[in-house]
């Protein structure tokens, strides 16, 4: 599922209220993900620790051994593309695009049933995008967890999602939902830019993003 | 089985870092000596043009320190010295790190700390000095109690920083991966806090060792401070400069044999980190 909307229309609180970063007002949230783990918009890795340990965090917060717990974040950045020379670099010596990959493997790290997703390949290259997208489109069928991703990249949710819904400001709220039926294996390139041009001549999405009204 | 091998490179690669650590460290010392040197040969140069009244060269003030290692009455008063400013140092630690943590928790304890702190920073030594000698007398506690409310403000404010300045998106990652509450601290929490701590411990001992020989050419009469008192009434330059010097060289000692090589092994992941950017 896509959340897409304006910046500012309140995405990034509604992520943090799902992820119990923030207690709600007024109002509650019903909720029955037991382990929800988050990619936030920069990689936020500890800058004390390797990127072994970074990616373990989870599994240690969970009291795994250290033996069993660094092997899974092996195995894991293995698969996101970061090499064993990587996972013994700090943060700092890494590019933001295996950076990215590392918060990516951390989140997946501790299995979880919903993942939500916080522009976190705004910053990123288009190649290092497509690829980070295939390693999310993989990993998510492999597991079978939830995820719940915010962008204002609109051919990013049409990309991934099953399901967009698009989200306007002051009050925030949902404006529009739609389901995308075609598997996410499918879409090629050409079916991405065909959807998102049809998409972006919606009126509602067009009031959301404050676009001017069509001729 | 690949995994076995990648933590058998690891362990490698790790050993490898500490000793390029450690070589680098010790390549260092080249540097520092070499500035030593510097020192002393501007020191040789004005003593002779001064005469050695005003101050002796360098070579008598060695031989001056040796005679008096030699005595053995010297290593004595080292040693009380460095218990005194060591316990006030000690003291200062525990208790300024400790408060300061917990006043960078709270806003409103760092907030009503701020001005009580700067009272603190701002009040001499030599104030603290007098109203010791009026609490305490001439005895240890004189000594000890100035070196610890000197230091106590340097390390309670770095402690108080190092809790105010925690990364809150930080904070966010510890709480979304729930990491327990011990784990939060010595995960997250406290490599932060000690860079800050760090270096407040290290001006804090530089300030113990000084203090604390203002301390005892006032107010007692063993320890180093109460030596030079007495060389000064001897007018002996000689003597004063071999105390002077067994003073600065214990300091070095204690800052670059123990605290330093201490602060490289916990920041490795600095020196790591902007080595190979």
């Amino acid at each position: 599922m896509a959340l897409v909307g304006p910046s500012g229309c309140g995405k990034t609180t509604l992520l943090n209220l799902a992820a119990d970063l923030l207690d709600p007002w007024e109002g509650c949230i019903d909720c029955r993900f037991e382990r929800p783990a988050m990619m936030f918009q920069q990689p936020r890795l500890l800058p004390w620790k390797r990127t072994r340990d970074n990616i373990a965090l989870g599994l240690k917060a969970a009291g795994q051994p250290r033996a069993t717990r660094h092997a899974a974040a092996e195995t894991l950045a293995l698969k996101m593309g970061l090499t064993a020379d990587d996972l013994d670099k700090y943060p700092s010596a890494l590019s933001g695009g295996m950076q990215s990959r590392a918060a990516l493997a951390r989140a997946f790290a501790v299995q979880p049933d919903l993942l939500l997703l916080d522009e976190a390949f705004s910053a990123l290259d288009i190649g290092l995008k497509s690829e980070l997208y295939q390693l999310l489109a993989s990993e998510r069928v492999a597991s079978g967890c939830a995820v719940l991703m915010i962008t204002h990249d609109l051919m990013e949710a049409i990309r991934l999602a099953d399901r967009i819904l698009v989200m306007a400001g002051s009050p925030g709220r949902i404006v529009a939902e739609r389901a995308i039926r075609t598997p996410v294996a499918e879409r090629d390139e050409d079916w991405v830019f065909a959807r998102t041009a049809e998409f972006i001549r919606w009126p509602d999405i067009r009031a959301a993003f404050a676009l001017p009204e069509r001729a | 089985m690949k995994a076995p091998a990648f933590s058998e490179l690891a362990r490698r690669n790790r050993a490898l870092d500490w000793l390029a650590a450690t070589g680098n460290y010790l390549w260092s010392g080249w540097g520092s000596l070499a500035s030593l040197f510097i020192f002393l040969a501007i020191w040789e140069l004005t003593a002779q043009s001064l005469g050695s009244l005003i101050l002796p060269t360098p070579r008598e003030a060695f031989a001056t320190l040796g005679q008096l290692l030699q005595d053995g009455s010297a290593r004595d008063d080292i040693l009380i010295t460095a218990r005194r400013a060591l316990l006030g140092f000690g003291l200062a630690l525990i208790l300024g790190s400790l408060l300061g943590l917990l006043a960078g928790i709270s806003m409103t304890a760092s907030m009503m700390a701020r001005p009580l702190v700067t009272l603190l920073v701002g009040m001499p030594p030599i104030a603290w000095l007098i109203l010791a000698l009026l609490w305490f007398g001439a005895g240890d506690g004189t000594p000890v109690f100035t070196v610890f409310i000197a230091c106590f403000p340097i390390i309670f404010v770095g402690a108080m920083q190092g809790t105010r300045t925690l990364d809150g998106q930080l904070k966010e990652v510890a709480r979304m991966f729930q990491l327990p509450l011990s784990m939060k601290f010595t995960d997250v929490y406290l490599p932060h806090i000690v860079s800050y701590l760090f270096p407040a411990w290290i001006t804090a001992l530089g300030t113990s060792w000084k203090v604390v020989v203002m301390a005892e050419l006032l107010s007692t009469t063993d320890g180093i401070g109460a030596a030079l008192a007495v060389t000064r009434s001897h007018l002996d330059t000689a003597a004063s400069m071999a105390w002077i010097v067994a003073l600065v060289g214990s300091l070095l000692a204690v800052e670059y044999l123990l605290l330093e090589p201490i602060k490289r092994r916990v920041e490795s992941w600095r020196e790591f980190a902007s080595s190979n950017p």
